[in-house]
């Protein structure tokens, strides 16, 4: 008959209004900033440096300066130079490391790429700044995190992570100490 | 009571003149507008509250939207082409208007000096209940002719306004 | 059946005297002006302030009908919100289109705001708090309501805006179309009232059967559908949801208030809302009987207290109806109204007809007859009509849709 139609959803609208004040929990809204939306671990947002040990953040980074991301970087929103000692030869760790995240499109190429596991996908998407050049470009010291931070943020990732590096590092140790052993059972050279 | 008059009849005079004198259409008919509002505060001055409500009511709530809808639908849009501009006054017009001011002007003086004057004292209050009963009492026939008048009108538009039975038929009824 | 008793407490006398000892600081002269300038600062301040709030509980109510809180930041439960909004638009800067016809620009908000307000003066809010005494009251408030739709052509055209002015020309269509079944919805009421001044109607629903039902209008089956009528076109004449296509986002960004920014546009706003407050007032005063309380013994109460709580559960159901419905499409809502409620309000003004002819019918079973006929009469054009037209409408089906 005319008019049930609008009685029924009538009825509705009213269940959920009545309902709203019996059980706030029906609410869908979030309320920022006293609480945040629950975040899932796929989710990603700029990158980071991983470091290992809290002691040395700087002196413990995983990035070796190789430079493959700068390269490979669609936007090109990362700059490095690699450190050198005196004599001009590299050291395995970047003088200068400058992410632009108002260029970054979050991508993930930079960590796909990476041989060494030293860049990682963050997950903070508080970051505005007040200054729209300079305080979104972040440099290495704002851009390192330990990889604690790593484990909490992506755990099956950094799992993944954690167990081949130190795969890797037990066959390197190995190899060192067969290598060793070889040498040591060797017969001393002729002179 | 005769300044009060004195500033509708100015009001109500000047706006049918203003009306008739600018270019832009819907200009003059927003005057118009305000003519038949100063012809509601006449009425009210004279008493006549129903008939005043019941101007503003058809008058600025029905027939200005008919004439606006009448111009708006005849003319091009954006710019609402304004009538072209009247001849120049020549001797003949101003003649004429002369003319006319005069035959007014005596008709109205010849009714106001013969009629005879109100007894003072003797205004009648005029309540709703009395204009209705005398309405459907006295001059039924009249109303009841005005109504039959309406629907001839009203069913002219509908058969007007209906698409031709060659056209397709619309999707709903 | 019981009549009015004449009780006169001091509540009720409370605003009156109030009126009094400050048009009392007045020289004499001048009191009546000051009575009159103090009832048209008592509407104006009065329905402003509950215009406000009745921004902040429409959102409120709306969000939790749709399970969110609505707004709740600026101040405990959102109660500043409205401050909030008022100083938004009076900062926002006054933008006229060049090309705009400024003089009608700027008179439209002018116009129908003001004349919106007008329409307050007959409405009477208590037993002694109607600050108008009309005859033909009725005939002023919907002449008043009638005058405004002239200002939002004049916004639509002053704009110089071809889509500005179509969509001034469909809320014109939807006003033009609805006024009909409004106006027809209230001819009953007169007829049974017998009189057009809106506190002879009240005075004719002051009657109370066994001193518990009491004898408004709407608790009669014309009455009621008059009602329904009333509001449905109400909602349309205020261009309320579900018939809110002259300002709806999706229709031509705001319709004819697409070219107005800043004060102009509050003044719209609050335009919209006091014709929705003034013309649910209207209806509680045709159909609900006004200010008289629906029980004898509820008569402590004041009467403008009556009067609120009946004119906050009609805003209630408007909000309910807004938080509920979808929009209607233009014609959709022109075959509503010309196929459906004129019908339905000309065949309501013969059952009222009906029922005035048979008051004499006192006995029980001439009564239950009464009653049958007058809901047969009421419901059964209705069905037949209802039918009729949804007779092709049905539930959609798509073809291609998943299941």
């Amino acid at each position: 008959m005319l008019g049930t139609g609008i009685i029924k959803g009538l009825a509705t609208t009213a269940k959920n209004f009545a309902g709203s004040f019996r059980d706030p929990r029906r609410f869908v809204t979030v309320q920022y900033p006293e609480e945040k939306a629950p975040v899932t671990e796929g989710y990603r947002n700029f990158p980071f440096l991983v470091f290992d040990a809290e002691a040395d953040p700087m002196g413990t980074l995983r990035c070796v300066a190789c430079r493959i991301c700068e390269k490979e970087c669609p936007p090109q929103c990362i700059y490095i130079v690699p450190a050198v000692d005196e004599k001009g030869k590299p050291r395995k760790h970047p003088h200068v490391f400058d992410l632009d995240i108002s260029v970054c499109m979050s991508c993930q190429i930079c960590v796909e790429v990476c041989p060494f596991d030293a860049i990682k996908m963050d997950q903070t998407f508080e970051i505005a700044a007040t200054d729209r050049f300079r305080g979104l470009l972040l440099d290495k010291h704002q851009l390192a995190r330990s990889n604690a931070h790593f484990q909490r943020i992506h755990p099956t990732e950094a799992a993944e992570v954690d167990a081949r590096l130190a795969e890797e590092k037990r066959q390197a140790e190995e190899k060192a100490r067969a290598a060793a052993a070889a040498k040591a059972a060797r017969p001393p050279a002729a002179p | 009571m005769i300044p009060v008059l004195t500033a509708i009849a100015v009001v109500l005079l000047g706006a049918a003149a203003v009306a008739m004198a600018l270019r832009n259409l819907i200009h003059c008919a927003l005057w118009l507008v305000l003519a038949w509002s100063a012809l509601a505060a006449f009425y009210l001055w004279a008493g006549a509250e129903f008939l005043a409500f019941a101007q503003v009511l058809i008058y600025v709530g029905a027939v200005s939207m008919v004439v606006l809808f009448a111009v708006l639908l005849t003319r091009r849009l954006p710019d609402v082409n304004p009538a072209p501009p009247p001849p120049p006054a020549g001797g003949g017009r101003i003649l004429a208007g002369v003319a006319a001011g005069v035959l007014v002007a005596g008709v109205v003086a010849r009714a106001g000096l013969t009629s005879p004057l109100p007894a003072a004292g003797a205004a009648p209050v005029l309540t709703t209940r009395r204009l209705g009963v005398e309405l459907m009492g006295a001059h039924a026939g009249a109303l009841v002719v005005a109504g039959v008048i309406l629907t001839m009108v009203l069913i002219g538009a509908v058969v007007l306004a209906a698409p031709d039975s060659g056209d397709a038929p619309e999707g709903d009824s | 059946m019981s009549s009015t008793s004449p009780v006169d407490p001091l509540l009720e006398r409370a605003p009156l005297l109030v009126r009094d000892w400050v048009s009392g600081l007045f020289p004499a002269p001048a009191r009546g002006l000051a009575d009159a300038l103090l009832a048209i600062a008592a509407v104006i301040l009065g329905f402003g302030l509950l215009f406000t709030l009745l921004t902040l509980v429409e959102r409120k109510a709306l969000g939790r009908m749709q399970n969110r809180p609505g707004p709740n930041r600026t101040g405990p439960f959102g109660l500043l919100q409205p401050i909030a909004d008022g100083i938004k638009m009076l900062v926002k800067e006054d933008i006229v289109p060049e090309a705009a016809d400024r003089p009608l620009h700027f008179l439209a908000p002018v116009v129908l705001v003001a004349f919106t307000l007008v329409a307050y003066a007959v409405i009477p809010y208590g037993r002694h708090l109607l600050p108008v005494d009309l005859d033909a009251a009725v005939l002023f408030f919907f002449a008043a309501g009638a005058a405004t739709e002239l200002a939002v052509f004049m916004a639509g055209w002053s704009s110089h805006n071809k889509y500005s002015l179509l969509a001034a020309m469909r809320a014109l269509a939807q006003l033009i179309s609805y006024e009909l079944p409004l106006l027809l919805a209230v001819v009953p009421v007169v007829m049974l009232a017998g009189t057009l001044s809106t506190s002879g109607i009240v005075a004719a629903q002051g009657r109370w059967s066994f001193g518990l039902v009491p004898h408004w209008y709407a608790c009669t089956p014309w009455g009621a559908a008059g009602l329904v009528i009333f509001l449905i076109a109400a909602l349309a004449e205020a261009n309320r949801s579900p018939f809110d296509l002259p300002e709806a986002e999706s229709e031509l960004i705001a319709g004819h208030l697409t070219e107005y920014s800043g004060f102009k546009y509050a003044l719209f706003f609050m335009a919209e809302y006091l014709g929705m407050t003034a013309l649910c007032a209207m209806a509680v005063t045709l159909f609900l009987g006004g200010w008289q309380a629906p029980c004898m013994f509820l008569q402590v109460v004041p009467s403008y207290v009556w009067f609120g709580v009946k004119l906050a559960a009609m805003l209630g159901l408007f909000i309910w109806i807004r938080g509920t419905l979808p929009r209607l499409r233009m014609d959709q809502l022109m075959r509503l109204a010309w196929k459906f409620l004129v019908p339905l309000a000309l065949l309501n003004l013969g059952t009222a007809a009906f029922w005035r002819l048979s008051a004499g019918w006192e006995a029980l079973p001439a009564q239950l007859l009464r009653w049958a006929l007058a809901l047969l009469l009421v419901l059964g054009p209705a069905a037949v009509i209802g039918r009729r037209l949804s007779a092709r409408v049905g539930p959609r089906t798509y073809r291609y849709a998943a299941p």
